[in-house]
């Protein structure tokens, strides 16, 4: 059961979020060929480690945002806005 | 045993009763269960689960592997109990078990809550280590919860005579104890055992409130309180467990831990006639001196060490104890009930056994930190040779392990270590309070742990040593798991069912390790332990539910109008968490004869129903249409204010998602219907549109389901019936047409009204303020007496729309429908683009072997094939059939007099025409696929 720190909220417990899978997937032109659509739709990076992710405080504020969370560990080393990238975050 | 006159930590003045196995005993309060049947001469507690063997009492704790009771009776008996851990009371009832418990076929009565804390430290464990921990970090101010499952702090000091600062033990217990009870921030939970290691220290724990209580005193209380506590910093002082020596006949009742014979004569005053001491370290040393002050006859003490030069077994030798090094147990002999006489003793070396007559052979395989919780968050473990066990690796961040946890077994060890992770805890945290001197205690010069572990049996039968005593495992067991292929610990493990009993194997995994090293010849190091898992301590599943059962378990949600369709006598059923008038018979009637009444009332005068459940949401905001545009599959721009459109929307996988009704109240303003059960997911996927992928959007949603009571008023005499109702509202054809809205006033209420329908009739839906819904249904109902107006329910509204071949979404489609599918390829704009478009493209979502909707009329009129069947072209075909599709929706038709239906099959509308059959276990009926509109094709009545 892990403490997400929505940037919003602070600190909650899991059970108030919805995860919402990787997140910084870009939605691609809708004149790209079949196979990059389809890598768009179905594949995402399944990584032993550091994991940039999407999560929505469902039962909170209702505000998406990302987590970098290690998929090892469960370590969660940042907490940030859709607007902005896992580099630049504190 | 014996119950001596005096002593322990009883209070001889309350004398409790109890019943075991049907028979009423007496023990003291103080007494755990297993303490009380021992001291009332019960020495066999129970049956082993694979072989019945009569099993006693092995410890005194956490480590019990036989002493299981079912407590209780009726709704509130609770199966498969560790004796040792039931505090007595008045009134108790136990049953024995073998091994197994019942679980009761009633409710569980039980009284179960849950509380969440926050904690700047926790301390698992109310030892001397966990106490002097609580008391440091306490005093720097720091918030503290210290966890201790038994009734009262102390721990190991509770069994043992250990001097602090020169006084008993227990005075320094009872200060500490005080000082932490002064401490605001402190909070101290006797009775509570900690289960779970979560992620980012989170700490789960389960109290025992008022299990110890007699029933009658109970009341008001809860049974047990599960605690989710999260931590900034955790301590482990969750000390170490004595492991029992695997030889043969090492079950029997008589064979207990040497710590807990030391328990029992300390807290519960009871003692043995003669005793065989069997170490493999120092410690048990301890055992010998108590018990021999306590007038118990030595009979033996036996060290399997080569030589014993540590401070304890060097006293014991001046104190004239004769001391058998390299001398071990190689059996045991039993009376007629299986209970210990003798033992078998015999050197390492080799050489004669003799036998020696006792009542209680106490013996230690050695200790092992309690690491389940360090385990549960994957902390590693390395073994330690000097100690002969594995010992923590690098605690988990933000978390210590100290004083017997951490190898440390010395009192001295445990005051120091304990209290200096607490101010390093609270150090750590920015607390700088009170710092009071170490407690200290005189340790000994501890020697080296025995390697030894299993005594061969002499006669080379390993069928009674037994490793797992709890699940009946023994060393022939593992050497079978061996033979049969098994390596890895955690196979064996599942092999055997080793370490798979309540008490996760706790006092035998370590021999297990041993004996499958020592089976395969690898360094036992290497083969190491199985791992530790939640929950480390039986819980029940009721109170990991806690108060969230029964009425408590999901909301109920309820319309409005609710109280009126109670009145009518409706039939509910279920939509999510809804209640929905399914239908309304009349006396006499059954669900067939009340849905053609009102599916007729429809379809030839007027009827109404309570959709006031459908997911409504209110979109505003200058970017509102292009929003809109970009989520449904049909163009919505282009709706003028005060119109309407049907609305479709797919997952970004092109599949149909949800659909509903579009209304423009206002350039900038819609207001947009959902199916009952997507009105949370339909919101959600919209947000989150909204916030991640087209965040320069000026759009702001607001859920307004519970916000509007919405009725339609439906039929061929529904303009009369609302005629007389609305002020300045023409309902005239021509002022009100079909998919027109307007706002304005009904039955003296602020209403909204919308011509849309989902029946194929006239209808005028009509929506007002959610706590004015019952206002509206009783002037509706009020002004359509004159006209027989007549509510009805989903079950007629699901015929009335399959009847003109429209879907409901999730019944007709499943997860791979398209819009085109569905028959909806009309709904699909080409000239814009929308979530979803791009995957309608992809080749596999064209093809024209896909499924597709259809009507069904089976042959047989009187036939209503159940949802579900597949459909095939041949019945006689053998299995496994060519399945070209399957029926998604069934009914009898009153419009049309005969079943028919909805079907999913390939190929779609180009069968039209065939006879497909429905194989079942009796019989295929056969079906003529049909085009799905049913009734008034041209949609006449709808437009009226
Ligand atoms: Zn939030």
């Amino acid at each position: 059961m892990l403490l997400i720190r929505c940037p919003w909220c602070g600190e909650r417990e899991e059970t108030e979020f919805r995860y919402g899978g990787q997140a910084h997937i870009a939605t691609p032109r809708s004149d790209v060929d079949d196979a990059s659509w389809a890598r768009f739709l179905f594949h995402r990076d399944n990584p032993a480690g550091p994991f940039a992710e999407r999560w929505v405080h469902i039962h909170g504020c209702r505000r998406w945002f990302h987590i970098v969370r290690d998929t090892l560990t469960h370590d969660i080393t940042r907490s940030y806005l859709p607007s902005e990238s896992p580099e630049d975050a504190g | 045993m014996k119950r001596r006159p005096s002593g322990g930590l009883l209070d001889r003045d309350r004398a409790l009763r109890f019943s075991w196995d049907g028979r009423t005993l007496s023990g003291f309060a103080g007494d755990t269960l297993a303490s009380a049947l021992l001291g009332n001469n019960v020495s066999t507690v129970g049956r082993s689960v694979a072989q019945g063997r009569p099993r006693g009492v092995m410890s005194a704790g956490l480590e019990e592997a036989h002493a299981f009771a079912q407590i209780g009776e009726g709704g509130a008996t609770e199966p498969l109990v560790r004796s040792t851990g039931v505090e007595l009371y008045e009134g108790l009832v136990a049953r024995s078990l073998s091994i197994r418990g019942v679980l009761s076929p009633e409710t569980d009565s039980g009284r179960f809550e849950k509380r969440y804390a926050h904690a700047d430290v926790m301390v698992v464990g109310g030892g001397p280590t966990g106490i002097a921990a609580a008391l440091a970090a306490g005093l720097q101010g720091a918030r503290v919860v210290i966890a201790d499952e038994g009734p009262e702090l102390g721990g190991a000091l509770l069994r043992d005579r250990y001097l602090i600062d020169g006084r008993p033990a227990a005075e320094w217990v009872r200060a500490a104890g005080l000082m932490l009870a002064g401490l605001p921030e402190v909070r101290v939970l006797p009775r509570t055992t900690a289960f779970a290691a979560l992620d980012q220290n989170g700490i789960v724990l389960a109290e025992r409130v008022s299990q110890h209580l007699p029933i009658a005193d109970r009341s008001g209380l809860a049974d047990r309180r599960l605690w989710r506590v999260r931590a900034k910093q955790v301590i482990l002082a969750t000390g170490a467990l004595e492991r029992p020596l695997v030889f043969p006949d090492n079950d029997r009742p008589g064979i207990m831990l040497a710590s807990a014979a030391r328990a029992y004569l300390h807290r519960f005053a009871l003692t043995p006639e003669r005793i065989v001491v069997f170490a493999t370290n120092d410690d048990a040393y301890r055992t010998v001196f108590d018990l021999h002050d306590a007038g118990v006859v030595i009979a033996a003490v036996l060290d399997a060490r080569d030589e014993a030069t540590g401070g304890l077994p060097r006293k014991a030798r001046q104190a004239g104890f004769e001391i058998e090094t390299g001398a071990v147990v190689t059996g045991t002999i039993g009376d007629q009930d299986g209970v210990l006489q003798a033992v078998r003793v015999a050197r390492l070396a080799g050489g004669g056994e003799r036998l020696v007559p006792c009542d209680l052979l106490a013996v230690s395989g050695g200790w092992d930190p309690n690491l389940n919780l360090h385990q549960q968050r994957r902390g590693a473990t390395r073994w330690d040779d000097r100690l002969a066990t594995f010992l923590p690796g690098a605690a988990v961040p933000m978390q210590t392990i100290v004083g017997a946890a951490n190898g440390r077994y010395g009192l001295n060890d445990c005051l120091v270590g304990g209290r200096e992770a607490g101010l390093a805890a609270a150090a750590a945290l920015g607390f700088a309070g009170t710092v009071v001197p170490a407690p200290s205690a005189g340790d000994e010069a501890e020697g080296e742990h025995a390697s030894v572990w299993h005594i061969t049996a002499p006669d080379g039968d390993e069928s009674r040593s037994f490793i797992d005593l709890h699940r009946d495992v023994t060393v022939a067991g593992v050497t079978r798991a061996l033979g049969a292929g098994v390596r890895h610990v955690e196979h064996v493990k599942r092999y055997t069912l080793i370490g798979t009993g309540v008490e996760q194997g706790r006092s035998a995994k370590v021999n297990a390790g041993r004996a499958v090293a020592g089976g395969i010849g690898l360094d036992f190091a290497q083969v190491g332990v199985s791992s530790g898992r939640p929950p480390a301590e039986p819980v029940p599943f009721a109170l990991l539910a806690a108060r969230s059962r029964g009425a408590l378990f999901e909301p109920v949600r309820t319309t409005p109008i609710h109280p009126a369709h109670v009145a009518l006598g409706a039939v509910f059923e279920d939509a999510g968490q809804w209640k929905r008038a399914r239908y309304y018979p009349r006396p006499g009637e059954g669900m067939s004869e009340a849905v053609v009444r009102e599916c007729l009332a429809v379809r030839n005068g007027v009827a109404l129903m309570d959709a006031s459940t459908l997911g409504k949401i209110d979109v505003q905001g200058p970017d509102s249409a292009k929003f809109l545009d970009r989520l449904y599959t049909n163009r919505i721009g282009t709706l003028k204010p005060g119109r309407a459109r049907y609305g479709l929307m797919c997952r970004l996988d092109g599949v149909v998602f949800d659909d509903g009704v579009v209304m423009r109240l206002e350039p900038n303003r819609f207001f947009v219907t959902t199916t009952t059960g997507n009105a949370g997911p339909v919101m959600e996927w919209m947000e989150q549109h909204l916030q991640t992928e087209w965040p320069d959007l000026r759009v702001w949603l607001t859920s307004v389901t519970e916000q509007w009571a919405t009725v339609p008023l439906v039929g061929p005499r529904a303009r009369e019936v609302l005629a007389p109702l609305v002020v300045g509202m023409d309902l005239s054809k021509e002022a009100f047409p079909f998919m027109a809205v307007k706002d304005g006033v009904v039955a003296g209420l602020p209403a909204r009204v919308a011509r849309v329908s989902f029946s194929g009739e006239l209808a005028f839906e009509v929506s007002v303020a959610w706590d004015q819904g019952l206002a509206l249904w009783d002037a509706l109902l009020d002004a359509g007496s004159a006209y027989a107006i007549t509510p009805y329910g989903t079950e007629a509204l699901d015929v009335l729309r399959t009847e003109k071949g429209y879907i409901i979404v999730g019944q007709d489609t499943d997860a791979t429908t398209t819009p085109a599918d569905a028959g909806l390829e009309w709904m699909i704009a080409q000239d814009k683009d929308f979530l979803g478009k791009r995957s309608l493209e992809r080749p596999a979502m064209q093809r024209t072997d896909r499924k597709g909707l259809v009507g069904i009329l089976p042959d047989d009129p009187g036939v209503v094939v159940p949802e579900g069947c597949h459909l095939v072209a041949d019945p006689n075909e053998a299995t496994p059939m060519t399945i070209l599709g399957h029926i998604t929706s069934s009914f009898v038709s009153p419009s049309i007099r005969r079943s028919f239906g909805l079907a999913m099959v390939t190929g779609g509308r180009a069968r039209v025409g065939q006879r497909l059959y429905a194989p079942m276990m009796n019989g295929a009926p056969a079906v003529t696929i049909v085009d799905p509109v049913f009734y008034d094709p041209k949609g006449a009545r709808r437009d009226g």
